[in-house]
């Protein structure tokens, strides 16, 4: 039972490829495989954190204000990445830009705050926001890994398909017709599978 | 064979002599003068590029509808226009793999992810063409020839940039867009003595296809007329660093708008389907190709246009549609 609330995010209910959320960061940051894999892990950490703290006051928010409130942990720990960020990873930092504050309001974060955190046990939330930490990082990850192979020749800044292509890649894949395009391939194969 | 099959379709049932093979082999036939003239201008090399892009452009039709179990249709002349249209619209310099990419995109991505036939949004071989000009801007922009005989300008040769780069450079001779924008220039325009993409630099012999089509009421003339007129207005109004008295032949004849207003903007899919929608297209692609060509930071404006256009048409089908009598 516990077990599925964790694997429920990996595929099941995979958010970006299945429940259709966050799409925004995945398309904007999935440029390389680092941006895609430091975006997944900034929010993945702020997902789970704020899980945690939602559960814990879920009893003494009162209905009204819930989402403010959930707003406002969320927007902590989103600072609190920001700077961890800024200090130990400059380089990313810079690249990700305005869409690590923009975590703020990730819709894969709020939404398990709202339809689940809020209505469950810390122990059974934390495994949610895990699986779907994971699920989240792994589609963005996939995202960046096959848009930098083919619009670089590159994986994690290793040429992998050689200098010729690497000089003359298909640089519409980096750029942002490559992620719709992308996605919606994704998409595509998840729902010819899940038949 | 299919035709013989009973065949259950809404109304109107009018028959036409015209099917969907001889429409589609007819703009083949009707693309042919402009291919001699590119083989003429460019060599063989002109040759080898199209028949790699329209083989690619049937072997991807066919290896998708195989994938998609559906009904395999290559032998219909759609893909093989899409291969024709796409190759017409690249340097001729271009390496040899380039048109096989970009047909294999134009025909998978653009038309059988959308369904096939008749349900893609945009038209096949420019939304080829556009993502050959994002992926390898450098040879899409850099790799001209210049055409057998000379040019008229004779800097279009050694720089191998078409007229419209020529403009649109900043830092040109003022003698060369006086050259360009003489008789003489406009003569060379006219028949393709210029660099150029592969099949667009001859005004006349896409003139001569185009026409015959319009003649067999394959392409609407409203678009062409209102695609064309828009453009000889505009370039009334909008000059070329301040060359009035030919600017609307230099207009006309340069870059892709004959190729575009006749055979591209004339799509029977991605345009609209009424007659007022139809005019409302070509004024807008006429409009932003002219805006491009004068404003934009790309020389031509023709592929942009038509493709921005293609995205408005379900829109202007809506305002466009007749009132039934009666209501509302």
């Amino acid at each position: 039972m516990r077990w599925r609330i964790f694997t429920n995010g990996l595929i099941r209910e995979n958010p970006v490829l299945i429940l259709m959320l966050g799409l925004c960061p995945t398309l904007a940051t999935s440029g390389t495989a680092r941006d895609a894999l430091g975006m997944g892990i900034a929010a993945s950490f702020v997902l789970i954190s704020s899980n945690i703290v939602v559960a814990m006051i879920r009893k003494v928010v009162p209905n009204e204000v819930r989402i403010p409130v959930f707003i406002l942990v969320i927007s902590t720990f989103v600072t609190v990445v920001d700077y961890v960020m800024h200090a130990f990873q400059p380089d990313l930092h810079r690249m990700l830009g305005v869409f690590v504050p923009l975590i703020v309001v990730n819709c894969i974060i709020l939404c398990r705050a709202e339809a689940f955190a809020s209505k469950n046990g810390i122990f059974n939330s934390i495994l949610d926001a895990l699986g779907m930490g994971i699920g989240f990082t792994g589609a963005i990850l996939i995202m960046g890994i096959v848009r930098e192979l083919l619009g670089n020749g590159t994986i994690f800044g290793r040429i992998i398909l050689g200098e010729g292509f690497h000089k003359a890649p298909v640089l519409f894949m980096i750029l942002p017709p490559g992620a719709f395009l992308l996605i919606g391939i994704l998409k595509g194969l998840i729902n010819y599978f899940q038949r | 064979m299919a035709e013989k099959r009973l065949k259950v379709s809404a109304s109107p049932h009018i028959f036409a002599r015209q099917n969907l093979k001889f429409v589609m082999y007819a703009v083949i036939l009707a693309l042919m003068p402009a291919l001699f003239g590119s083989i003429y201008f460019y060599g063989l090399r002109a040759l080898y590029l199209v028949i790699l892009s329209v083989a690619a452009a049937v072997v991807a039709e066919a290896v998708c509808q195989w994938a998609y179990k559906r009904p395999i249709t290559i032998t219909d002349g759609s893909a093989i226009i899409t291969g024709i249209l796409l190759a017409y619209n690249l340097p001729p310099g271009v390496p040899y793999w380039m048109p096989v990419v970009g047909s294999v995109f134009a025909i998978v991505v653009a038309k059988q992810f959308f369904g096939g036939l008749g349900y893609n949004f945009i038209n096949p071989a420019l939304a080829g063409r556009a993502f050959l000009m994002a992926s390898w801007p450098v040879a899409m922009t850099h790799d001209w020839l210049p055409p057998a005989g000379g040019t008229i300008s004779g800097l279009d040769g050694i720089t191998r940039a078409t007229p419209l780069n020529l403009i649109k450079a900043a830092d040109v001779d003022p003698s060369v867009i006086e050259r360009l924008t003489s008789l003489e220039g406009i003569r060379a325009l006219f028949f393709g003595n210029v660099g150029g993409c592969l099949g667009e630099t001859s005004a006349l012999l896409l003139l001569i296809g185009g026409i015959a089509l319009l003649i067999l009421k394959i392409i609407d003339y409203r678009i062409t007329l209102s695609y064309l007129l828009t453009v000889v207005v505009l370039s009334l109004i909008l000059p070329i660093k301040g060359h009035p008295p030919y600017n609307i032949l230099f207009q006309l004849f340069s870059g892709g708008l004959f190729l575009g207003a006749f055979f591209m903007a004339t799509d029977m899919v991605t345009t609209p389907v009424t007659k007022r929608g139809r005019w409302i297209f070509g004024i807008g692609c006429g409009i932003f190709t002219m805006l491009i060509r004068t404003f934009g930071g790309y020389p031509e404006g023709v592929s942009y246009s038509i493709l921005f256009m293609n995205v408005w048409t379900p829109f202007i089908d809506r305002y466009t549609m007749g009132r039934r009598f009666g209501t509302r």
